[in-house]
């Protein structure tokens, strides 16, 4: 009917909407580093990861040394502070600031191995149900159900008692509670991604079933594991913290955000800096990671940019 | 000559996404009281745009640039949003285009129809019930106690299309745009839907808006039609006047490509290029009139 | 139609209860050293542990505890608690009232603070508002219950200290009552005094379960509604003259509200979780302060009947949610 030409020539007439091209989307890891989100959540991590590595050097004290005369000094800025003790003493006149950056490291181990451990093994499992057939499945998903009746807190601390305290044991416990949140997410984008055109070709050409499920699924799941490993990281932070609160982590002599807190606690009438410090910093990692767990799925994934 | 219902006078309007092209150009039509008046047009002449500035929902995208929209003596485009929602649904109703989407899958049909009743003319529950249940049966519902208890997916398109009508009579509003009421409905159903409108409407006074792409099936309900071609008004008249002695090139050529049952000896005539490219020229030139400063109303 | 949802829920239910179980009783039995031995103070006699092996009948192989435990569940009796000395049903129906009064009373605290909170937002749509709603929610959804708590004592214990920082009840006032639902029974009969005072006391830890509740309802809800708010149905409402505020609660509420259930009965049960910690640090007599005691306890039965009794309220509530999600949607009920 219409001849191409009379079209172009009729949309310049006309100055018809021609499709404006959008510029072309940056790649992922600039988006990253325009996003305000991840760059300041990002950096705080990572100033807390400094932190944790560098404690001999940059606290100011002996994070275990007691000095009874020196028990419940206030910050400074406060009467009666003492000009070492930044951010005061505790009950038995240790320094809380060197005390919160030494809990840093237990926060930060935990943080990392846990979620990475936990991630690994629920990703694994997670493959295998939505790639393996109905009867793996089946069997994956109920175990998962039957795991998530239970209360994540009470479910750890029934581990630790009885695996026993030590770090190892936390570790173990947030592995054991938490996979299943990456077991359900890649079970759904593996089991999206299984119908996908590509992964039929795949399949046709004659890749057999482990290669079509790590060369061509893994990498398009891998965005949405990173937000979550990141959101996983802030959860363990929390748990070893309320761990160490009710005393089942690490041996009370190494210094931990949740037992300063236990602490704190217990004497918030008398020095209540005890409890609001390691409190502030558990609130500001917790923060980071979630904020940077938020911004990773955002950059990486571009159906939930807006 | 009295004052026409409904009086669009030099209606234009912009996309602000598409660089400013422009969507109507000074569109002007009237609707007199007890008048169907057809708006006929294909996809993106700006028929839509037209319905929803006289109803205030234009999207943001969207700018109007002149004119005025007059209705019962005020220009709808300059009242505030409180003013035009007080005219809304009382004054002026909408049957619109899609009846799977239009109705709220999780009310019940009475809910949906006595909501607008009990707001706009105070009447109880009671009383809006009963109007409904009698509005339901001036468009044939033969059981109406029944489908008042439905839920919208319990009823069929067209059930669900005499509803919508029957709601949109229901205030007895003074104007109805009826935003394409039988596309998305079975050719079948079609015509009974029509009929009702046209009996509806002469029964209430009712001025009626008839938006449409199908110059066929404005033929059969309309007093008068408009023409829109990308946005401008090309042709204006009494429906039997254009039908037989249609005088602009696109008006001829809508009416070629129309099948029509009582001629079969005609079939689709696809439009010639010489007439695209004509009509292209007369809108470069209106544009470019408007452009050079011409006096816009307003 | 309905029903035979309800029977295969059910059914799961049942079945995921009793994979609970079993894993407990395993998990309890793999304890590495021996249980009764750490019960005992020190100084006793293998006698003695003997003694109590038999009494609680830990002597017996271990398919013989199972059955005698499975049996006992069957007749509603879990055995007795180590450290109580007293049933374990009973210990639990003691204490159970104080959590679900706490579980509840959070839950429709975040419900109504988060509900208006997101309406609100979605009357603000597209403007500075809403934008600082986003951001000051995105934050709130980091924070866990366990923070809150302890926020909540630094502000009400340093700052302003007008509330009590432990317990359930002024100890004086709590007589005269015929049940364990203390908050429900003083409004029911009238005595609001007493009620207040309950009420002063769960204030803080019903907050710190309810707010991340509500931050997760705020999220979900306002992207139900706004998804909602574009529909074809609540255009017509707004050409039929309908104001904002009623377009959201009239229209979108009732569509928005079935998405979010789903996903907030699950965060719901989180917040049952949650009960275990915060208990604990507001010293509040429920069930969750008792876990943390008979699990540093060793108290096999109290683990026991605490874990399936989690488990079944867990249960409990996702049936219940999964029959609301059901019973919203007007095509399910009569298809």
């Amino acid at each position: 009917m219409l001849e191409r030409g009379d079209v172009k020539h009729a949309a310049q007439l006309t100055s018809a909407p021609a499709a404006e091209t959008e510029p072309r989307p940056l790649p992922a890891y600039l988006r990253l580093v325009r996003d305000p989100k991840v760059v300041c959540a990002g950096g705080f991590i990572l100033f807390l990861v400094v932190l944790a590595i560098g404690a001999p050097l940059i606290a100011p004290q002996d994070p275990l040394a007691q000095n009874l005369l020196n028990a419940t000094l206030p910050p400074v800025g406060f009467a009666d502070a003492a000009p070492g003790f930044l951010l005061g003493t505790d009950g038995l006149g240790r320094d809380v600031l060197s005390r919160v950056i030494y809990g840093s490291r237990v926060s930060l181990t935990v943080a990392f191995v846990a979620a990475g451990l936990a991630c690994l093994i629920g990703s694994l499992l997670g493959l295998m149900a939505g790639y393996l057939g109905a009867a793996t499945d089946a069997m994956i998903s109920r175990l998962v159900d039957v795991w998530m009746a239970f209360p994540p807190v009470l479910l750890s601390i029934l581990l630790i008692a009885v695996i026993g305290t030590g770090l190892h044991s936390v570790i173990i416990a947030i592995v054991v509670i938490d996979w299943t949140r990456f077991c359900r997410v890649v079970r759904t984008e593996t089991m999206n991604q299984a119908q996908m055109d590509y992964v039929v070709a795949a399949r046709t050409i004659g890749f057999s079933r482990p290669a079509t499920l790590f060369r061509e699924i893994l990498p398009n799941v891998v965005p949405v594991l990173i937000a979550l490993l990141t959101l996983e990281m802030g959860i363990a932070v929390v748990v070893e913290a309320i761990l160490s609160f009710v005393g089942l982590s690490v041996s009370s002599d190494t210094p931990t955000w949740g037992g300063m807190i236990a602490e704190g606690r217990q004497i918030v009438h008398e020095a209540w800096w005890v409890l609001a410090v390691p409190l502030a910093a558990l609130f500001a990692t917790v923060v980071a990671f979630n904020q940077l767990g938020d911004g990773l799925a955002r950059s990486l994934d571009p159906v939930l940019r807006r | 000559m009295t004052a026409p219902r409904l009086a669009i006078e030099a209606l234009s309007a912009i996309s602000l996404r598409a660089n400013n092209a422009p969507i109507l150009r000074r569109v002007s039509l009237a609707v007199d009281t007890g008048e169907v008046h057809g708006l006929v047009g294909e996809s993106g002449a700006g028929k839509s745009t037209i319905a929803k500035a006289i109803l205030g929902i234009i999207p943001s995208q969207v700018k109007i640039t002149g004119g005025r929209i007059i209705f019962e003596g005020r220009d709808l485009l300059s009242l505030s949003a409180n003013e035009l929602r007080a005219i809304l649904g009382r004054d002026i109703a909408l049957v619109p285009q899609d009846p799977s989407t239009a109705l709220n899958p999780s009310r019940r049909i009475d809910a949906q129809m006595t909501d607008g009743l009990r707001l706009k003319r105070g009447l109880s529950r009671k009383a809006a019930r009963l109007r409904a249940r009698a509005l339901l049966t001036e468009v044939q519902i033969r059981d109406p106690e029944r489908v008042l208890s439905c839920y919208p997916h319990q009823l069929s398109g067209g059930m669900r299309q005499r509803v919508l009508i029957a709601a949109a009579f229901a205030l007895e509003p003074k104007l109805v745009i009826a935003d394409e009421p039988t596309t998305a409905l079975d050719v079948t159903v079609q015509k009974q839907i029509l009929r009702l409108i046209r009996a509806l409407q002469e029964r209430h006074g009712t001025s009626v808006l008839f938006v449409s792409h199908d110059l066929g099936v404005v033929a059969k309900i309309c007093d008068r039609v408009s023409v829109l071609y990308m946005g401008k008004m090309v042709e204006q008249g009494r429906t039997a006047d254009i039908l037989q002695n249609p005088r602009h090139a696109y008006t001829k050529a809508l009416l070629a490509a129309n099948p029509r049952y009582d001629r079969p000896d005609t079939g689709l005539e696809p439009t010639s290029p010489e007439v695209i490219v004509a009509l292209r020229a007369e809108i470069a030139a209106f544009d470019a009139g408007s452009s050079t400063g011409e006096a816009r109303d307003g | 139609m309905l029903l035979a949802v309800i029977v295969r829920r059910a059914a799961m239910a049942l079945i995921t209860l009793a994979g609970v179980a079993v894993i407990v009783f395993v998990l309890l039995r793999v304890v590495p050293g021996d249980p009764v031995a750490m019960m005992i103070g020190p100084g006793a006699t293998a006698a003695d542990i003997a003694a109590l092996k038999a009494r609680y009948g830990f002597d017996a192989p271990i398919l013989t505890q199972f059955w005698i435990w499975v049996h006992g569940i069957l007749v509603g009796d879990f055995g007795s608690s180590i450290t109580l000395h007293l049933p374990v049903t009973e210990i639990l129906a003691n204490r159970l009232p104080a959590t679900l009064e706490l579980a509840i009373l959070a839950l429709l605290i975040a419900v109504l603070l988060g509900g208006s909170v997101a309406i609100a937002g979605t009357l603000m749509r597209r403007t500075l508002g809403e934008t600082i709603i986003d951001g000051l929610n995105s934050i709130m959804l980091a924070v866990p219950d366990f923070i809150w708590a302890l926020a909540l004592v630094l502000l009400f214990a340093v700052a302003f200290p007008v509330l009590p920082l432990t317990g359930r009840i002024n100890p004086d006032l709590a007589e005269g009552f015929a049940t364990k639902f203390y908050l429900t029974e003083s409004v029911l009969t009238g005595r609001f005094a007493i009620a207040r005072d309950i009420l002063s006391h769960m204030i803080m830890p019903t907050l710190a379960l309810a707010l991340p509740l509500a931050a997760v309802i705020v999220r979900l809800l306002k992207q139900s509604l706004k998804e909602a708010m574009v529909q074809d149905y609540v255009l017509l409402a707004r050409i039929k003259g309908f104001g904002e505020l009623r377009l959201v609660l009239q229209e979108a509420l009732r569509n928005a509200v079935g998405p979010t259930l789903a996903l907030t009965g699950v965060q719901f049960t989180f917040l049952i979780g949650g009960t275990v910690i915060v208990e604990r640090i507001f010293a509040y007599p429920g069930i969750g302060n008792l876990a943390i005691d008979a699990v540093i306890n060793r108290d096999f039965p109290l683990i026991q009947g605490l874990v399936l009794l989690f488990g079944l309220i867990f249960i409990l509530v996702n049936v219940a949610v999964d029959l609301g999600v059901a019973a919203l949607n007007p095509r399910l009920r009569h298809a």
